[in-house]
């Protein structure tokens, strides 16, 4: 969402491989090690050839651990850092002026905007040493390249764009965007957030994020869709929960998503879900979610079942086959949505999925020049491929580098809010969430196979805060927030902070994490606040 | 060009760019030289002295896997000398060490003319099966201690360092750190060890089960190529498929994102895909 605003397309700008050949490397909120376990061979594969390596997280993660500094930031407190270095790098006039003159816009407000954000303030904020905020600032402004890369830390927040945003600022103050081994980087958190985003997954877009709002573009798709679409966009997932708990909305069709398990304050979604007058849910497995449908589709496994394409976070397009035949009456996805449609009486053929995409690449810029076979050849292709004898794009935007600059990227001037729920004499700490590297999101997937190391979920706490309250390692206790309450293992971890509490969603069936979470959610991105509510810790 | 070096192999002039090592300067000249612990995604580890050649001028053999090319370089890749050499390597390995499933030292044996029986009835690493979970399985009388998994494990790939080389002389061997069973040890099973494992010494558990039980055929097996459906790296993952059911998966050694490397979750995850049929 942040990208783009600022650059036009919602897309990490750089390869894998710029990780290799960068000076410097700053994750904010990713844990790569474990959440991205390939991604972080790229950036170790940097380290070894000199980069320096600097991970912000409220965590001790084994990432933070193979770094040259770690920053262990108060939770949520994120944009008074970024602020602060921005602060430091335009004081100390080691911004990239020719890059910020020609391709940039809204310095100067900029400038004004951080002129406040001494280091000294985020200190009070992030926890960090005001003398470290200016060390990092100025060792990152004085690098010939620079990657940033950032995770779930960032996004889920009830302030995720805006945590974006001033990343982005650093990126733009010092040029680090638009060229090899300099550039910004989502981790994308599942295997096709990428390509359905860029499908136009998203309410108020079509393929290649092209505007549902702009007549010319819709009309493109309604000739050869040859059906209108409807000038209004759709809702986003938090809307629709509203929507849902309005009663303005009645019936959903959920395909691949366990919402119930995965979606913060679980007893809430839960109860939206039971005013629904009809849900249809299409998965591999009978989840939490499809235990509540009306309907249930019988859907083939993506990556090992049916044919098609994911797009990864940098951007590389790549082929899905199916390697196996699907049990019994399961379906693969495009062929329910078109029998599905079929019932409702629309004549859509049953299409392969090559003709699918053949369909919108036409239909999309980005994609032009990829083909089935072009992908099979390259081990696929990173977007944009505008004709079929494009190369494709290691990397976005060099444009701002080139005599024509296009479309300026602006910087913007955003605040800092504390996450939505303090500590408070009720509940004390603070619970953060996040992925352990054996598992994954609600464990429909991971919590199939024998791990050594799958003892279920447990509590990650401060043994300080332990031995106050007299839990003893690996006791069960009780962990509540406003919204609900889980009993669940705490072991003493030298991960955390004291204060902090960290645990996972990879266990639903068990400890539901998301009946303690919190749906504070970002307005534009429609993200949850996943990365902070408050709790209080009990003994049984 | 400037940076280019001109070296002679087995008589044919050669050039290639500065930098190159020996074993790629004769790979040009299609001389190719025989390895067993290099792997085109790992530093050279100079363990199994399989690649040696002859460099006039080297009071010794060199190791062609790690030795960059210098202007004028004269190399023989099969000189009686060499050829000496690598047949007793293989020798050696042979009489240590079960070579079932080690088509490379198979291939060392026959180029070089190794007897296997030479050194029979010495010394050998024969020992138990440490079967201590059920993602992979390590059969130690099959290691000829090439450092693959060691250097998959730490700086080459992984950077988790669960294993290293422990003991010296024949007490070498490879140990996940005070002897531990794997999962009591660093290790996170994402089975880039047994990726890069030339002798079957590191095994899926999966193929493991199916050779014991004479079940595993290679020409019942078909491979396809896919996505692995977990996080959004996007890594390529090759399905390994017998009789329906996926028995082992890798991921192509050229490919871009993985370089042949996978986390446990996209090598070892896949069971929920095929849960429903026992």
């Amino acid at each position: 969402m942040g990208l783009t605003t600022v650059f036009g397309s919602g897309a990490g700008t750089s390869s894998y491989e710029d990780f290799h050949r960068t000076a410097f490397i700053l994750l904010v909120g990713s844990n790569a090690a474990e959440a991205h376990p390939i991604i972080f061979h790229h950036i170790m594969k940097g380290v070894r050839h000199g980069a320096e390596l600097v991970v912000v997280d409220p965590r001790k993660t084994i990432t933070a651990r193979r770094a040259h500094e770690h920053l262990q930031i108060t939770v949520g407190s994120d944009i008074a850092l970024a602020n602060a270095m921005a602060h430091v790098i335009i004081r100390d006039g080691l911004y990239h002026q020719p890059f910020v003159e020609r391709a940039t816009a809204g310095f100067h407000e900029f400038a004004n905007h951080v002129q406040s954000w001494t280091p000294q303030r985020a200190e009070a904020i992030t926890n960090i040493s005001a003398s470290r905020i200016e060390a990092l600032a100025k060792r990152y402004a004085s690098a010939p390249t620079a990657m940033i890369g950032w995770t779930l830390g960032i996004t889920e927040h009830h302030n995720a764009v805006d945590n974006v945003r001033a990343l982005i600022n650093l990126a733009l103050l010092c040029g680090n965007v638009g060229r090899p081994g300099a550039g910004l980087n989502p981790l994308r958190g599942q295997n096709n957030v990428q390509g359905g985003g860029d499908m136009g997954a998203l309410p108020g877009r079509l393929p290649g994020f092209q505007d549902i709002t702009d007549a010319e573009v819709r009309h493109k798709f309604e000739r050869v869709w040859g059906s209108p679409i409807s000038s209004t966009p759709g809702l986003d997932q938090t809307q629709m929960f509203e929507a849902m708990d309005h009663g303005r909305l009645k019936g959903l069709y959920v395909i691949g998503e366990n919402p119930i398990q995965s979606d913060a304050n679980s007893r809430h979604v839960r109860h939206c879900f039971e005013g629904l007058d009809a849900l249809v849910v299409q998965d591999i497995f009978l989840t939490a979610t499809a235990e509540m449908a009306d309907v249930v589709l019988p859907a083939q496994v993506s990556f090992a079942e049916s044919e098609g394409t994911y797009t990864n976070s940098e951007r590389r397009v790549q082929r899905v086959r199916a390697a196996r035949k699907a049990p019994g009456e399961t379906r693969n996805d495009l062929w329910i949505v078109t029998a599905l449609a079929q019932a409702m009486g629309i004549n859509w053929p049953m299409l392969e999925a090559r003709e699918v995409f053949e369909e919108m690449r036409h239909l999309t810029t980005n994609y032009r020049g990829i083909t089935y076979e072009r992908l099979q050849a390259n081990h696929g292709l990173q977007w944009p491929v505008p004709d079929e004898t494009h190369p494709g794009s290691p990397v976005l935007h060099d444009r701002l580098w080139q005599s024509e600059v296009g479309m300026r990227a602006a910087f913007a001037c955003v605040g800092w809010t504390p996450p939505v729920e303090a500590p408070s004499t009720d509940y004390p700490f603070i619970l953060t969430t996040g992925r352990r590297l054996a598992f994954f999101n609600t464990g429909v997937q991971s919590g199939v196979y024998d791990h050594p190391h799958n003892i279920g979920e447990w509590m990650e706490i401060h043994q300080d805060d332990a031995r106050q309250l007299n839990i003893e390692d690996g006791e069960v206790i009780a962990v509540i927030s406003p919204r609900g309450r889980v009993e669940v293992p705490a072991y003493y971890s030298q991960s955390v902070t004291p204060g902090t509490v960290f645990m996972t969603l990879h266990f639903p069936d068990e400890v539901l994490t998301n009946n303690l979470t919190i749906d504070a959610t970002d307005p534009q991105s429609g993200t949850a606040e996943f990365k902070a509510a408050a709790v209080r810790l009990a003994r049984l | 060009m400037a940076d280019d070096v001109t070296i002679i192999v087995d008589g044919i002039t050669v050039t290639v760019a500065q930098g190159t090592t020996l074993r790629a300067a004769c790979d040009t000249a299609q001389h190719t030289v025989p390895t067993l612990c290099w792997h085109p995604n790992l530093e050279p580890a100079n363990a199994c002295r399989a690649c040696v050649v002859e460099v006039k001028g080297s009071r010794t053999l060199v190791a062609s896997c790690s030795r960059l090319v210098e202007d004028g370089m004269e190399v023989q890749t099969a000189s009686d000398r060499v050829t000496h050499s690598r047949k007793v390597v293989a020798e050696l390995l042979l009489s240590t060490s079960n070579a079932d499933l080690a088509p490379d030292l198979q291939h060392l044996a026959d180029i070089s003319g190794a007897n296997s029986e030479r050194f029979a009835g010495g010394d050998t690493w024969e020992q138990p099966i440490q079967d201590d979970n059920n993602l992979y399985i390590r059969d130690f009388s099959k290691c000829i201690l090439c450092y693959r998994c060691v250097e998959a494990c730490g700086e080459d790939a992984q950077n988790t360092f669960a294993i290293s080389v422990a003991g010296r002389g024949f007490q070498a061997h490879i140990d996940a750190g005070f002897g531990r069973e794997l999962p009591e040890s660093d290790c996170v099973f994402c089975g880039n060890c047994v990726a890069v494992c030339p002798t079957g010494a590191l095994i899926g558990k999966a193929e493991w089960v199916l050779r014991r039980q004479g079940q595993w055929q290679e020409d019942r097996i078909t491979t396809t190529d896919t996505v692995c459906s977990y996080c959004g790296v996007g890594c390529e993952l090759s399905l390994h498929v017998m009789d329906n059911r996926i028995v082992k998966v890798t991921s192509p050694m050229d490919h871009p994102v993985t370089h042949g490397m996978l986390c446990v979750k996209g090598r070892y995850g896949y069971e929920f895909a095929q849960s429903e049929e026992g």
